[in-house]
């Protein structure tokens, strides 16, 4: 197709360059430098999509990140991605995209029909309708909402591309590139502050690439493309376009999102899509500019209505025509600009202006250039359904509440001007305070919070020249602030038109008899008669009638449509907008892909990874893998066509008949030193440790001061001051946290140091009754024997000539020794052990088998020490020392805690002796009884007890002590299972601990 | 993400950080014979301030060390940072 509505010369767009793209299915070509937007502009489309409510036809309303409605379904690189902003995609060779929000297809639309039932879909309609009856919503109104609303589709297909994350600190971070973000940058940046100037757009200069301005001997724009250069070339400043400052949080962190590869066809595989900048600025300008703010009047939603200033942006940077007979309806001078441009390209426009005959220079100018200009004339309705086909006009009453006699006039696109609204969103979301300003109509940065300033339009000031005086100075002070530098620039003189003041109207009332819809909100479909009936049903604060109308919602967030929706409510209310306030501006401005939030912590790399020295061993030998923290132990040893269940059971029965060895570096580990360790063990555990000598280890356990179990392990005197303590594999952080708060803050008089030393050291449990003729074997120079080396004993020696620690400790029950040597031996070792651990039959057991082993023994673990649990509960209360004090020990006097039938640790066998208890089963009286079942507790943990050849499991229950020997029900509602279960000791094997002593 | 200046390292990330509670809050001394009133008050009671809070931070992923923040639980403004055993 050719482009009928491209002009000759004017834009910045690269002519010899043409790009073919699809829309909807058919091929069109535009030009490098183009957006979507401009370029299906340039080949006639206006219609892109369909409103989220009534499905009306939608075209473009601006040309940037202004545009609320034309969204578009991107396909690039083979993924679809849903609402894409046509006016912000760069076209590039091969893209495809799709209308949005309609179905069948944009032309005929069947949601379309809500249009003409609109009377049914007043404010507050999805409240109201669809709550009744509740059925219905499940079945019938949600599913076709959905069918026939929402906005693009998401992908079912995990995001292939890279998205990373960025830390950078600055002195000055400047949000917008028009005439107040660079000349604020240039003046900082040349008395020596770090600067990062951010651009949301590919081109640099805002206003000043539309503007008829020049700034000393230059255009503006010329003006623009020679400082960015230069500050470019300089070592103190990052320049970047396509990049949003999206969001001001606390301490003047600031988020940023640039988008690096989608205006190419495909990313390279390294180059991030997007990527997300965490900027801490000591001091930041906000330099967003403002956006013109709609007139609103009949149908003014049609395709073909928009903007003044995308109209001009539309022919000044991409050389395209919105329309060739335009009609320009404003209130203020800034659109005659726009008027003269169209002139200048041959086109008529017609002007309508809300005020009285006046004169400025822009005035002046379109006069002299021979433009039909209508003052006290007003857009009463645009018809057309697709596309604008003519405007219904007339005369305007001195008060604005009356218009005269309707006249049609034919046009094929309506600019409309109602003024400029200050962008506040950065410097609100900073915790700033904020001003209405009656001058302009519209809330300006009052008070700010933190270290930001606010320059140019998005301060309220819209002369060029005070712009550049104000910018200059700001960024000089600010800058001297940090630098201490006095390198000052002089403003360059600005030749500018002046302009009129404009009119404070803004809403054209309705012609005698006629119920147009007269928007406010674009992309919600929120009209004017949806605030009336909102303010009618009693609705009062700014924020609820928000919520019940929709008003500035969604990714919009009222960027065009906020202030005319204030000036209502306020017009009804007979207030004052800023009585009426405004609703809060939240982060983040524009939207974020969820990729770059995530950035590159996917997958494998969503968190650390820790890795036992052993781990290649394990891999090499067919360890299947489970997760324990951040950890990966060996869960299994698969053998042949083993699986969970077999493998564990064998790796578990050969611990309690051979040897079997476990990686047990994963345990907690933490170095207490100190002429005052004694004593502080003495205060962290409930047990007593002033006695323990030099070579013994001893079992501990640690409450929390509310009383509840922390968590428990060994703890080995290894010299007078030196302590090695153990703590379980998932409390061991939580762990030398909770001893650092004690030393440092409760008792910094005890001289103790604590340090983890989890990684300095590879442990390998040796298990099983062969565990000491295989010591023996690997300790030839020991004596292994039970005297030599007690239960409880530990001896530091050599393994073949490395150092190591042996511990004779056990968590399965039997005579059992941890050997630990540096990590960087931790291979060696555990090597040595398979190896002459064959003639013992050593096999190596995982976390399954481990806990197996630990179940029918009746030890606890974190399923039973899971924050919710006392000693009591867990029958360790032998371990409570009643002589001294400990943390947690007041606690333990609480009524609740001492309660006659408190829970407690018991052992359930199914009575069938057959079927395995879900973890997380109830344990009741009568499986038959009423609902709800009274519990007595939960199962804990399961195991296949090796030694019995059954099913075991630990639960608590209330009252457990005086429930052994009882008949009760497992009952798992999850599993849909109801097992009749014995309750026995929680020691189900060996319960007088012969084995480990012997 | 707050900015926050570990007494011991200077002015760091809130990522770096752990946060420790009210500390106002002193632990009964050992062995002391309380109620159980007092006991619950120290082991349960805070008070949700709006406003300039002192309370515990602990550097964990820096220094180790614990310290002392007056911040406002409305603003996140912090005012001042102190070693454990230094007062406002
Ligand atoms: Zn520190």
């Amino acid at each position: 197709m050719s482009q009928n509505f491209r002009l000759e010369k004017e834009g910045l767009i690269n002519r010899s360059k043409k790009i073919s793209f699809k829309f909807n299915g058919k091929s069109f070509f535009g030009y490098e430098g183009d957006t979507l937007a401009s370029a299906l502009i340039a080949n006639g489309v206006h219609l892109v999509g369909r409103s989220f409510k009534y499905h009306r036809p939608r075209g473009f309303f601006g040309a940037g990140v202004d545009d609320p409605y034309a969204l578009v379904q991107l396909i690039r690189n083979n993924e679809s991605i849903p609402n894409v902003k046509a006016t912000e995609q760069e076209l590039f060779e091969g893209l495809e995209a799709k209308s949005v929000n309609c179905w069948p297809n944009v032309n005929f639309d069947i949601g379309g029909i809500n249009n003409f039932l609109r009377i049914f879909l007043p404010a507050g309609f999805y409240y109201k309708t669809f709550m009744w009856p509740k059925s219905f919503w499940y079945k019938i109104y949600e599913p076709f909402i959905r069918k026939a609303a929402g906005f693009g589709v998401v992908s079912h297909e995990p995001d292939k591309e890279r998205y990373e994350h960025k830390y950078e600190y600055c002195d000055l971070l400047i949000t917008g590139s028009g005439p107040s973000g660079i000349a604020s940058a240039y003046s900082a940046a040349k008395n020596g502050a770090k600067v990062i100037l951010a651009e949301d757009k590919p081109r640099f200069g805002g206003s000043l690439l539309t503007s008829d301005v020049n700034i000393g001997n230059e255009s503006g724009k010329e003006w623009a493309d020679k400082i960015i250069t230069e500050l470019k070339s300089m070592p103190n400043v990052v320049v970047k376009n396509r990049a949003q400052v999206f969001g001001y949080y606390d301490h003047n962190m600031l988020v940023m999102s640039e988008r690096l590869t989608e205006h190419l066809p495909k990313s390279d595989k390294f180059t991030p899509k997007q990527k997300l900048w965490y900027i801490r600025a000591k001091e930041v300008v906000i330099s967003s500019g403002s956006i013109e703010r709609p007139l609103v009047f009949g149908n003014n939603d049609t395709p073909g209505v928009l903007l003044s200033s995308a109209a001009k942006e539309y022919m000044k940077v991409y050389g395209v025509l919105v329309g060739k007979k335009p009609i320009i309806f404003t209130n203020n001078d800034s659109a005659y600009e726009t008027a003269i441009e169209f002139k200048k390209n041959g086109i008529d426009p017609v002007v309508l202006d809300s005020r009285k005959e006046l004169s400025s220079d822009l005035i002046n100018e379109a006069k002299n250039l021979n433009i039909k200009i209508k003052f006290e004339h007003v857009v009463v309705n645009a018809n057309g359904y697709r596309k604008v086909k003519s405007a219904d006009i007339a005369k305007i009453s001195d008060d604005k509440t009356a218009i005269g006699k309707v006249e049609k006039i034919e046009c094929d696109c309506i600019c409309v001007s109602g003024f400029w609204t200050p962008t506040i969103h950065l410097a609100s979301q900073s915790g700033g305070k904020t001003k209405f300003s009656k001058e302009i109509d519209a809330f300006l940065p009052d008070k700010s919070k933190q270290n930001e300033t606010t320059v140019g339009s998005a301060n309220g000031i819209f002369n060029l020249q005070d712009t550049l005086n104000n910018s200059f100075e700001v960024g000089y002070n600010l800058s001297n602030k940090i630098t201490k530098k006095e390198n000052k620039q002089s403003t360059p003189t600005v030749v500018e038109k002046k302009s009129s003041k404009h009119d404070k109207f803004w809403c054209v009332p309705l012609p005698e008899g006629k119920k147009y819809k007269r928007f406010l909100d674009f992309q919600n479909d929120v009209s004017v008669s949806d605030i009336e009936i909102a303010l009618k049903e009693g609705y009062r604060s700014i924020e609820h009638v928000k919520r019940y109308t929709t008003l500035g919602m969604a990714t919009d967030q009222g960027k065009t449509s906020n202030l005319n929706g204030l000036q209502l409510v306020s017009n009804i209310e007979n207030k004052v907008v800023p009585e009426v306030g405004h609703t809060t501006f939240r982060p983040p401005y524009t939207p974020v892909s969820i990729g770059a939030i995530v950035g590159r912590e996917i997958g494998k790399h969503s968190k650390p990874l820790r890795k036992s020295p052993m781990h290649s061993w394990h891999e090499n030998n067919n360890a299947v893998f489970v997760d324990a923290g951040l950890w990966l132990r060996p869960r299994y040893y698969k053998r042949g066509n083993e699986n969970l269940f077999d493998a564990s059971k064998r790796e578990a029965m050969n611990v309690r008949k051979n040897v079997g060895v476990c990686d047990v570096t994963t345990l907690g580990k933490i170095d207490v030193k100190g002429p005052d360790a004694a004593e502080f063990l003495n205060r962290v555990y409930t047990n007593a440790w002033l006695k323990l000598p030099v070579g013994k280890a001893r079992y501990g356990v640690m409450l929390r001061e509310d009383g509840i179990v922390m968590d428990d392990g060994t703890t080995t005197r290894v010299s007078e001051n030196h302590y090695h303590m153990t703590t379980t594999t998932a409390q061991a952080a939580n762990v030398l946290s909770h001893l650092e708060y004690y030393l440092q803050i409760v008792w910094p008089e005890l001289n103790v140091n604590v340090v983890s030393t989890t990684e300095q050291w590879a442990g390998a449990a040796i298990a099983g009754p062969k565990s000491r003729d295989l010591l023996q074997k690997l300790f030839p120079d020991l004596d292994c024997s039970n005297e030599g080396l007690p239960f409880m004993g530990f001896v530091e020696t050599k393994l073949f000539g490395v150092y190591a620690r042996i511990f004779r400790i056990s968590f399965s029950g039997e005579l059992a020794y941890e050997v630990n040597v540096e990590s960087n031996n931790g291979n060696f070792m555990w090597e040595k052990i398979i190896e002459i651990g064959e003639e013992y039959k050593i096999q190596p057991y995982g976390t399954e088998a481990l806990s197996t082993l630990r179940i029918e023994m009746g030890h606890v673990a974190g399923s039973e020490l899971d924050g919710r649990t006392t000693p009591y509960d867990n029958s360790l209360e032998g371990l409570l020392s009643k002589k001294k004090d400990f943390i947690g020990k007041r606690s333990l006097q609480k009524e609740a805690f001492i309660a006659s039938k408190r829970e407690k640790i018991v052992g359930v066998v199914p009575l069938d002796k057959k079927t395995s208890i879900p973890e997380g089963s109830y344990i009741v009286r009568d499986a038959n009884s009423k609902l709800p079942i009274p519990k007595l507790g939960h199962v804990s943990a399961s195991c296949w007890s090796v030694e019995y050849d059954n099913p075991f499991s630990l639960a608590i229950i209330k009252d457990g002590k005086n429930m052994i020997g009882q008949k009760l029900f497992a009952l798992s509602p999850l599993k849909n299972k109801s097992i009749p279960v014995e309750i026995v000791s929680s020691h189900y094997v060996d319960p007088k601990g012969e084995r480990v002593r012997s | 993400m707050l900015y926050i200046k570990c007494p011991y390292c200077g002015i760091r990330a809130q990522t770096e950080f752990a946060y420790g509670g009210d500390a106002t809050v002193k632990r009964p001394e050992l062995n002391k014979e309380i109620t159980d009133k007092e006991w619950d008050e120290f082991v349960y009671l805070r008070k949700s301030l709006r406003g300039k809070h002192l309370e515990f931070w602990h550097h964990i992923s820096g220094c180790r060390q614990w310290f002392k923040v007056q911040r406002d639980t409305t603003t996140h403004e912090i005012f001042k940072t102190l070693k454990p055993h230094e007062e406002l």
